[in-house]
């Protein structure tokens, strides 16, 4: 213990600014104290306020969501999601972003991401049985993009893998605004009993709480601060905060929970995460509404003479804090100590309504736990679009020159899906064990969405992330919705039913009013999306202050959305695997004015241009091909099904072609004439449309179930062959696509081969 | 008979409920689990030690689960001619217990790699490998960071001289090349067995191949190349006693 | 160009920084304990490394090889390091 630690320090407006709050924000703490807080009380006020715990520029806004559906067991407000997904199942799935803490060590930062959503989903009782993530790293080749790459994908491998957890899909995409603000996005979904959901209540006067898992460090002292911090010249200053993964206890904790949610010891639970025993223990007594009393003497600790202020802050990982029913202390001291964890009893379950935190035997913080978040600082913060947004939204294709049939289409194919944005994620995913537990129906690559099979039944539950940055830059409200619609599309393509929903909206300073106005409108989008499939929001993670200097990142709301088969042993892939297979179109190759180019991969990847505005879901039409995608897999007849997203129709069909790993390529043969330009045909990115193959002596099946649902189809031609042929204006070999594809990724961000 | 089979769980062990379920719920074999901190093994016929990454794969993949109470357990069974299966974590922990010759190392290209392999059968006269020809090819995933298989120049002479070498990777253009395996093992090993052949090791989860619905794309969603490899394992069992 | 000499080597020793968690000492930590070793306090694991150079100039060796640490062969974030130069071809 520090004999040199002073807690009634005078509080001057240089500190109040250190520890991140306004002096606005220092009044109402004063009006909650009714006192001068002391320096314990501050730090803790200043990660309770802070953005990332407060969701002090959010919250307004997010109470759009569409929270409740048939399906939800929990919604947003605890450490996950929990969705009912049939034959007394329940799975529990968020996502959340480790950004900061990743471009400052990518190694550990992206590790400890994952290792933090893997306990906010163990926490409510579930196993985590499968992990997703979404990547936005800047320019393929800025200098720092390869140690980042390497190090982020290294990072979730060894933790993940670890773990035990199968990492089965994600996404990645490169844009220069990520250049100095990488954003890494963690995505578990965990597998529990309907009945027997966990939650953070602090609950039952005279319980005992109780700290168990890892040691206590000074890792992440104010981590939760920086996240919600700017970037600056100073972020290699701020190093030493970050916090170091230790996989294999939290493989040891994840057992001994489950091993104690097995018995009746528990009564509530939940994960340090960012800021530590401060959010755990105060979020804990607000549910509840009761207060606790901790003893930090108690806790255990790793290094020597932590301060009463280090111990509330610390975030250090690995470790949880649970309220036990009386009596059962030892019952549960045994349970970890036959994982070699520590678990000790640092306090009790008061009726005060107050956390008061006891260091040396003496009172250190003494904080009212309703008025911290009742009162937390909810700012309505100005919005208005950017300046530039008609700039944004125009684009003069008369200034790009149309793609010509013949060997220039065949080059710009090959270029094309060899992009850094489209080219295979193989050298990713093979750094992920996506096997482990013996349930990947569908692996990576395999399919448009994850298929997780469940134990003792025939169902599956799906998953994918998405989200397209560019299209949410240049229409947030349509890039938010369309975020979603992907999500949906890609588990319609394996057979999938969305459930629910979880999101992780990761936006620039919310301060300037044109970011403000790109969340608050890619927020009505994603709510009005997710209420039209049927997929409400269960859980979810705001990520602010993504910027470097003046620029901010390009708005990425991810969401991951998690469906449900029924059968699982139906679910297809997207690889074609046979010829003589009929290929066929649900949905409208092209609308009226063609296929849409707006924030297209090929303007992007291939002009560097970002321009345009995306077209509007239509939601009904939407539904109409989802739906019949889904039913033709359910009755046995679609046997390979892929939406047309980033890369057109040409991306689309030469990833149907090679199949993914270990699968032997297919040529195809259709037939399509452009309305207007070729490369709005060839390349052009209009959601609601997705590619099926199907036996020919299905046809009929597949035309009746289209027409039932309203859906457009166009049979389009016949697989076979080595070569991807579209009418007389593209022709070339599957192989050349292939060897552009397979490597395009390493090439661009000069990895060597794993 | 029924088979009996027991599957050790060291901390961080990650396949020892996959090796559980193949076991019982696939093959029909009477299957427990045995804590690592277990000083004696029940009387099986069969002893799994499963992947994963026991203690961390700190210091060493295997090097401190080998000191596990339950291995001298694991050592008698193995000495008394008791058939025991060591698959990529549970390989590393017999090479590292001496129960196996040699040692993985870290992988050529220095990356953790999980992905479906080609696998040589070298020979058929062994429990593992029973269900198999000479010369058939399996294709079973991989997922290590140490899969790098090496032993010094005269015990690999002796392991193939006597035709210990069970399991080599195979090339995608379908030759077998001494350092072109996945991970770099030498003379592209990716399986063995001891000199009384009884005591298997292999890198890639013939676990993960042992049902239709989850064994990959490889054969169009059908592979099940792993399951003859347990299949083979249990028979001998079945057929010899333990 | 080269100097005249034999050259020098630089022993580096890189570890966890004493703040930062060292999962895999712990985890040995723990392992000595359960084979005897009660003695046993602390363990920090980290690399050892030999660099080869081909100069003589201990000056500007010494500040190249901690410049060669800072920005590669430590990760300042979590580690530390320290080095020893020696003649080449003579013991450590």
């Amino acid at each position: 213990m520090s004999p040199e630690f002073h807690n009634n320090v005078p509080i001057t407006p240089e500190l109040v600014a250190e520890h991140g709050l306004s002096p606005d924000e220092y009044d109402r703490l004063l009006d909650v104290m009714e006192r001068e807080p002391t320096l314990v009380e501050l730090g803790i006020f200043s990660v309770m306020w802070s953005e990332h715990c407060s969701y002090k520029s959010s919250r307004v806004h997010l109470g759009r969501f569409p929270t409740d559906g048939p399906h939800v067991l929990q919604g947003p407000g605890e450490n996950a999601g929990v969705v009912d997904v049939g034959d007394g199942w329940a799975v529990a799935f968020k996502m959340e972003s480790h950004n900061h803490p990743s471009f400052i060590e990518p190694f550990q930062g992206a590790a400890t991401g994952v290792g933090g959503i893997m306990r906010d989903v163990f926490t409510m009782g579930a196993r985590p049985i499968a992990s997703l993530n979404s990547l936005r790293f800047g320019a393929p080749d800025h200098p720092k993009t390869k140690y980042l790459v390497e190090g982020v994908v290294a990072g979730i491998g060894s933790y993940g893998n670890c773990m035990g957890v199968p990492t089965v899909g994600g996404e990645v995409t490169f844009d220069p605004s990520y250049n100095g603000n990488i954003l890494v996005n963690a995505f578990t979904l965990g597998l529990l009993k309907a009945d027997g959901i966990f939650r953070g209540f602090a609950s039952g006067v005279g319980n005992p709480v109780m700290y168990v898992g890892a040691k206590t460090g000074r890792d992440g002292v104010h981590g939760a601060t920086m996240a919600s911090d700017t970037f600056d010249d100073e972020a290699e200053q701020k190093r030493p905060t970050v916090q170091v993964g230790d996989p294999f206890t939290e493989k040891l904790l994840l057992e001994a929970c489950l091993e104690l949610f097995a018995t009746d010891y528990c009564v509530g639970i939940q994960d340090m995460g960012a800021a530590g025993l401060t959010s755990s223990s105060f979020e804990m007594a607000d549910r509840a509404g009761t207060g606790l009393i901790l003893d930090l003497d108690k806790v255990p600790q790793r290094a020597e003479h932590l301060t009463p202020y280090e111990l509330m802050l610390s975030e250090s990982q690995e470790r949880m804090l649970l309220v036990a029913r009386k009596g059962t202390e030892q019952a549960i001291v045994d349970i970890f100590d036959k994982w070699d964890l520590d678990a000790v009893v640092v306090g009790e379950v008061t009726d005060s309504g107050e956390v008061a935190v006891l260091w040396g035997g003496e009172t250190v913080a003494q904080i009212p736990v309703a008025p911290i978040g009742d009162e937390a600082p909810r700012y309505e913060r100005p919005y208005a679009a950017p300046t530039d947004l008609e700039q944004r939204q125009s684009l003069d294709l008369s200034a790009i020159i149309d793609v010509a049939p013949g060997a220039p289409a065949a080059d710009a194919a090959v270029k094309l899906v060899g992009a850094p944005n489209l080219a295979s994620r193989q050298w990713i995913y093979r750094q992920y064990d996506h096997m482990v537990r013996l349930g990947t129906v569908i692996r990576p690559g395999e399919g448009d969405a994850a298929v997780i099979r469940l134990p003792d039944s025939d169902r599956g539950v799906a998953m994918s992330v998405d989200c397209n940055p560019r299209l949410v830059w240049l229409d947030p409200q349509r890039g938010g919705a369309a975020a979603v619609a992907e999500s949906c599309r890609n588990l319609a393509c394996v057979g999938a039913q969305p459930v629910g929903t979880t999101d992780c909206l990761n936006f620039g300073n919310p301060e300037r009013a044109e970011v403000m106005w790109e969340f608050v409108r890619a927020i009505d989008g994603i709510a009005e999306a997710c209420r039209a499939f049927g997929a409400p929001i269960v859980s979810g993670n705001v990520s602010l202050y993504n910027e470097t200097g003046d620029v901010s990142v390009k708005p990425t709301p991810s969401v991951g959305v998690v469906g449900v088969i029924e059968d699982v042993h139906r679910a297809v892939g997207m690889g074609f695997r046979e010829a003589g297979l009929q290929v066929a179109l649900l949905g409208e190759l092209e609308g009226v004015e063609g296929a849409s180019l707006a924030g297209s991969v090929y303007l992007a990847d291939l002009f560097e241009v970002c321009a345009g505005r995306p077209p509007a879901i239509d939601f009904e039409r939407e539904l109409a091909v989802q739906g019949t995608c889904r039913r033709l897999i359910a009755s046995g007849v679609v046997r390979a099904a892929h939406d047309l997203g980033e890369g057109g129709l040409v991306m689309g069909l030469a990833e149907m072609c090679f199949g993914g790993p270990g699968v032997n390529p297919v040529g195809v043969r259709i037939e399509a004439n452009p309305l207007g330009r070729l490369d709005q045909l060839l390349f052009g990115e209009d959601p609601g449309r997705i590619l099926v193959a199907y036996r020919p002596d299905d046809g009929a099946a597949v035309e009746a179930e289209a027409k039932a649902n309203g859906c457009p189809l166009t049979v389009l031609g016949m697989t076979g062959g080595g070569r991807l042929v579209v009418g007389a204006h593209l022709d070339v070999s599957v192989d050349a696509l292939a060897s552009s594809w397979g490597n395009g990724f390493e090439r661009a961000v000069g990895l060597g081969a794993s | 008979m029924t088979v009996t089979a027991a599957v050790v769980v060291f901390p961080g062990s990650n396949c020892d409920e996959d090796c559980r379920h193949v076991l019982s719920d696939v093959l029909d074999v009477s299957t427990q689990m045995v804590w690592h901190k277990e000083s004696a093994l029940p009387d099986v016929d069969l002893v799994v030690l499963p992947g994963g990454f026991s203690y961390g794969d700190y210091l060493r993949s295997g090097a401190i689960a080998r000191f596990s109470p339950v291995m001298k357990a694991v050592v008698e069974h193995a000495r008394a001619g008791g058939l025991t299966f060591g698959i990529c974590n549970g390989f590393q922990i017999l090479t590292e217990a001496g129960l196996l010759p040699g040692a993985l190392r870290h992988n050529r290209g220095l990356k953790f790699v999980c992905q479906d392999v080609t696998v040589r059968v070298q020979h058929s006269d062994s429990a593992l490998t029973s269900r198999a020809v000479a010369g058939d090819d399996l294709i079973i995933p991989v997922a290590h960071n140490e899969g790098c298989y090496y032993v010094g120049p005269e015990i690999l002479e002796r392991l193939e001289g006597e035709g210990q070498v069970l399991l080599r990777y195979v090339d995608p253009d379908g030759e077998v090349r001494g350092q072109a395996a996945v991970n770099g093992s030498l003379a592209a090993v990716a399986g063995i067995c001891n000199s009384a052949r009884n005591v298997f090791g292999m890198m890639p989860h013939p676990e993960r191949c042992s049902e239709a619905l989850v064994g990959g794309p490889a054969y169009g969603s059908k592979n099940t190349d792993g399951r003859r490899l347990f299949e083979g394992l249990v028979a001998a069992a079945a057929g010899g006693g333990a | 160009m080269a100097a005249q000499g034999s050259g020098l080597i630089a022993r580096i020793v890189v570890t966890p920084r004493r703040d930062v968690l060292d999962p895999q000492g712990a985890a040995v930590q723990g392992a000595l304990a359960s084979l005897g070793f009660e003695e046993v306090s602390r363990v920090r694991i980290g690399r050892f490394m030999e660099v080869e150079l081909h100069t003589d100039d201990r000056v500007v060796a010494e500040q190249r090889v901690h410049k060669m640490c800072e920005q590669l062969l430590a990760n300042p974030v979590v580690e530390d390091f320290s080095f020893e130069l020696t003649t080449r071809g003579t013991g450590a």
